[in-house]
């Protein structure tokens, strides 16, 4: 571009300019919806050579380790409790927010829901305590953000740290052991559903509502909106509060269900639970094609952005490789994969 | 300076042990009783002049440091001349000098610090000291040996050692028999040297091999994902060590899920869950090497006698040792019932 505007300097810098804005906007009203669809689809395409790629490099490495239906269910659980709280986190990111207590609230949620007390009212009590609990930090988070004004980076950093220190003060630091036999069944083989492990399916009926909810009703819209120009949404008539509230009710519910699936499938309750989540679901997010300014975004793409973090989990941990080389190829990875869908994109654009 | 010659200290200790080990490992029962008694005072139960001990410690937030809490209370009660004077635990290491400076001005008689970081409180243990207050230090070693009276403390070496020649010593007659361990958090020097241990007692056993390894946290949740991993990875093995008894509730729950148990397990650090699990037999798990908390109460111990310018009972010295490298008993069911009641949870 800088190269050849000095020899055309009289209008070149000018056509360019002048062309650029101009060929847009029509191209807005008309082809814009499809547009973003294809736009959202390459993402995800991008994504699924990636995945695809791992896949290549599992079975070649491990095959006779990864390439079987016990492997497909271990990747698969492991990406449920994370997978569940990054659909939450993706409709927030959406909208122009960050939720950062996610691993906080799951901690929360989980310890609350195995206290002996808890524990007395087996299935049902503990479901409901994680739900509730998920649901009041939510609450919280989403009342402190819509209308105390404050900015979500702050306002979930300090449920993180007071989440995180009450569930220390409810365990004392113990690991409380669940001895509820209903809930820990669900964790067993026994309890597949045509191989497909309970937790799984819990992941696929919230990805499959989240995909609903953001792509098929107003709720989903207005998120879009929110995200994209708040200013702009609330002149349109929507309650952009409300609508901010809701979203973080929803990522506090997300958590509440991680929990209560994370204390499925690890028999316990501790306050170092969640540990990290909030930058694992972040991430995911990202890679997916959320866009961390708000206003775009697929839970498709969230969905396999988490995929692709536990293959390569998988695959490292098969290989035997250790977590010093682990961490170090994940950072390349990240880098790599977001390279590579800009490209795509920009490829798909020109 | 001080550095080299803590390691020398480290090291030579780890050795005395791994020899220490090594002559028990001919004989059977007697170990294990010279143990126990570690439950007695160290010091004479009759009461001497008062000593007000103040004690320092890192934030409980997991079932470890809780029980170091407390041991070191209980043992306190014990003593009707000592005042225990306990802070609130800390994980921030400016705050944790702000409360041993305050037990200094306070002028107890002698501090116990475990710190959050053994480092960062090098200069106020040195403070310490040269207010004339002895300091013991607990498990998480100064910088500087100018900087405590006296050091107690697990042997995180020793811990691997005991893991691999128990393991060893069950698999010896199996041929081409596979190893599998589950380490804690990796970035932690205790990792590396619980690790360096094991490796160091298997390489006595010529016919077994170390498979896998993977690092978890020390957390139930990240032991239940690794060690799913690692049993995807290894569809048959015969031993297992998991550094750490936390991440083990994970581990157990992941063996149960995939439905394994052709292997023995081997645990870490000596929680009540662990013990529970080994004493009713039901599952893989069949010991666990202790890291065991009862050194805070050792080192109240320690303290009481510092205070009153005693020796320990049973040695000979006059004064007491410098440095106090605590064993890694390997607890099973047949000597569980000494051991249950220092489990923690």
């Amino acid at each position: 571009m800088t190269q050849p505007a000095p020899s055309a300097q009289h209008h070149g810098p000018e056509k360019g300019t002048v062309t650029g804005p101009a060929a847009a906007p029509p191209s807005k009203p008309g082809g814009g919806m499809r547009a973003l669809g294809l736009r959202v689809d390459v993402r995800n395409l991008s994504l699924l050579g990636v995945l695809a790629v791992l896949i290549a490099v599992g079975g070649f490495t491990e095959p006779d380790a990864f390439l079987d239906t016990g492997n497909l269910q271990l990747i698969l659980t492991q990406s449920s409790v994370i997978g569940v709280v990054t659909v939450g986190v993706t409709f927030v990111i959406i909208s122009g927010g960050i939720d950062l207590s996610v691993g906080a609230m799951v901690a929360l949620a989980s310890v609350w829901a195995t206290t002996l007390a808890t524990q007395d009212f087996g299935f049902a009590g503990i479901l409901f305590t994680a739900v509730i609990v998920g649901l009041a930090a939510g609450l919280v988070n989403g009342v402190l953000i819509a209308y105390g004004r404050m900015v979500p980076f702050i306002a979930t950093l300090a449920m993180l740290a007071s989440a995180r220190g009450l569930a220390l003060q409810i365990t004392d630091g113990k690991t409380q052991i669940v001895t509820v036999q209903s809930v820990l069944d669900l964790g067993l083989p026994d309890s597949y559903v045509l191989g497909i492990p309970p937790l799984v399916l819990v992941f696929a009926a919230v990805t499959v509502a989240g995909w609903l909810i953001l792509n098929r009703t107003t709720f989903g819209r207005r998120t879009v909106a929110v995200g994209g120009n708040a200013e702009a949404a609330r002149l349109a008539g929507i309650d952009v509060r409300r609508q901010r509230l809701y979203l973080y009710l929803l990522s506090g519910l997300c958590c509440g269900i991680a929990a209560f699936m994370l204390v499925i499938l690890s028999g316990s309750g501790q306050n170092t639970n969640g540990n990290l989540y909030e930058l694992d679901a972040i991430a995911a997010a990202i890679i997916g094609g959320t866009l961390l300014s708000g206003g775009r975004g697929t839970i498709v793409g969230s969905v396999l952005g988490v995929l692709v973090f536990t293959t390569i989990t998988n695959i490292f941990a098969l290989n035997n490789l250790q977590s010093d080389v682990q961490q170090i190829a994940k950072g390349a990875i990240i880098v790599a994969a977001v390279l590579v869908q800009r490209r795509t994109l920009r490829g798909s654009e020109t | 300076m001080p550095e080299t010659s803590r390691r020398g200290l480290l090291f030579g200790t780890a050795a005395v042990s791994a020899g220490a080990f090594l002559t028990a490992c001919t004989s059977n029962e007697p170990k294990e009783k010279a143990v126990a008694q570690s439950n007695q005072p160290a010091a004479d139960d009759k009461p001497g002049t008062p000593v007000t001990i103040g004690f320092a410690g890192p934030q409980a937030d997991h079932g470890w440091l809780n029980a170091i809490n407390v041991q070191a209370k209980s043992r306190a009660e014990k003593y009707s001349e000592v005042t225990l004077e306990i802070t609130e635990g800390s994980n921030d290491t400016a705050a944790q000098i702000g409360q041993v400076k305050t037990l200094i001005n306070k002028k107890v008689d002698v501090l116990v610090i475990l710190p959050a970081d053994g480092k960062a409180l090098t200069q106020v243990g040195l403070e310490a000291m040269k207010a004339g207050i002895p300091v013991v230090n607990l498990d998480r070693i100064f910088a500087s040996p100018q900087a405590y009276r006296c050091w107690v403390g697990g042997d995180n070496y020793g811990m691997g050692l005991n893991a691999g020649h128990y393991i060893g010593e069950q698999l010896k007659d199996k041929a081409n028999a596979k190893v599998v361990e589950l380490a804690g958090i990796d970035n932690l020097e205790l990792t590396k040297q619980r690790s360096q241990g094991f490796a160091d007692a298997l390489k006595n056993y010529s016919n077994i091999k170390l498979v896998a390894r993977q690092a978890a946290d020390f957390t139930v949740e990240s032991g239940q994902a690794k060690m799913a991993q690692l049993l995807q990875a290894q569809k048959q093995f015969d031993a297992l060590w998991n550094h750490d008894d936390d991440q083990g509730v994970g581990a157990l729950r992941a063996i149960q899920q995939a439905g394994r148990d052709e292997f023995i397990m081997v645990g870490g650090a000596g929680a009540k869950s662990a013990m529970d699990a080994i004493k009713a037999d039901d599952s893989v798990l069949k010991a666990t090497v202790l890291y065991p908390p009862t050194m805070a109460a050792s080192a109240i111990d320690l303290a009481r006698a510092l205070g009153q310018s005693k020796g320990i009972a049973g040695l000979s010295e006059m004064e007491i040792p410098t440095s106090l490298t605590l064993y890694s008993a390997v607890v099973t069911k047949e000597n569980i019932d000494q051991y249950l009641p220092t489990g923690f949870s």
